[in-house]
């Protein structure tokens, strides 16, 4: 790979291997499965407008209230309010279901614009910010399974090259580095004048 | 940061003893979330000077948490919403 650099006017490009691009596709993918709500092949897709999909979500009506079981999803959509449960759950019911949505298109934008067979990537300030939320969920995934703490490099140098854990952290390594070479790269040409997304 | 309405002085009375509570939203550190990324998170979404967001990222990194925005409920609640959307790990809550 050839890291992320600044594109005049903004966004960033990189170079990638097949085998990273493809890495980056099963990764990705894995999280558009994991926030997907169970029903979502019925929903509208993100062609449809905004007034559209409220009226989908007032149709499904609220999510759940309970945080997921599963610790990955638990992180990736965590509570919004600690030490409460009563406005935890009212928070999840009318929140999640579009965070859910908001991970999938962002994870969705990442795909479209990584080429199959790997090579030049030009993301403009948009889809770049896609790709940061996308890498990212991926990393905080990796993570929670990998049980990484801020000691992680030390974690990953008590493992044998043969345990199995030792390519989850080289790839959890190299995603960091990869969204790192992202961040520094479009810090160069910040969005004017910064915005809500 | 917030919209800021001319403040009017509301009748203070026994019904509504904590109205004038602010409300907080919370970023809580994290083992994965990079520095450099809660930095460029919080100039994109509060628009604040990289100096600014920059000692907020090291007050979650060092003390565990920081208190990144305060107004209405309402508003912390919608900055959860898009913090949680950046996979930052963000609460709301009133202050005491």
């Amino acid at each position: 790979m050839e890291p992320f650099r600044s594109v005049r006017g903004g966004g960033a490009r990189a170079w990638l291997a097949a085998a990273e691009a493809s890495l980056l596709r099963s990764l990705v993918s894995q999280i558009m499965a994991l926030v997907e709500p169970e029903d979502f092949e019925d929903r509208p897709g993100p062609e449809l407008d905004d007034e559209l999909a409220a009226l989908e979500a007032m149709v499904h009506g609220p999510g759940a209230d309970q945080p997921p079981e599963d610790p990955v999803l638990a992180r990736l959509l965590p509570d919004g309010y600690r030490d409460d449960p009563a406005a935890a759950g009212e928070f999840r019911k009318y929140t999640e279901p579009a965070l859910r949505s908001a991970k999938h298109q962002a994870a969705q934008e990442m795909l479209d614009t990584l080429p199959d067979a790997g090579g030049r990537i030009q993301l403009t300030q948009d889809q770049a910010l896609s790709w940061l939320k996308a890498l990212n969920d991926v990393r905080l995934a990796l993570g929670v399974r990998l049980g990484v703490t801020e000691d992680f490099e030390q974690q990953w140098g008590r493992l044998k090259p043969d345990d199995p854990q030792w390519t989850a952290f080289e790839v959890y390594a190299w995603l960091g580095a990869v969204q790192e070479s992202l961040v520094q790269a479009l810090h160069l040409y910040p969005r004017s004048p910064p915005g809500r997304l | 940061m917030s919209t800021a309405p001319a403040e009017v002085d509301l009748p203070r009375s026994a019904d509504n003893p904590v109205s004038d509570k602010p409300w907080v939203t919370i970023v809580w550190n994290d083992p994965v979330n990079l520095m450099s990324y809660v930095t460029y998170v919080f100039q994109h979404v509060f628009g604040y000077p990289k100096k600014k967001a920059t000692k907020l990222m090291l007050d979650v990194h060092h003390k565990g948490k920081a208190v990144v925005a305060a107004g209405a409920r309402e508003a912390m609640e919608r900055n959860v919403e898009i913090l949680h959307g950046y996979g930052l790990w963000a609460t709301v809550k009133q202050d005491k």
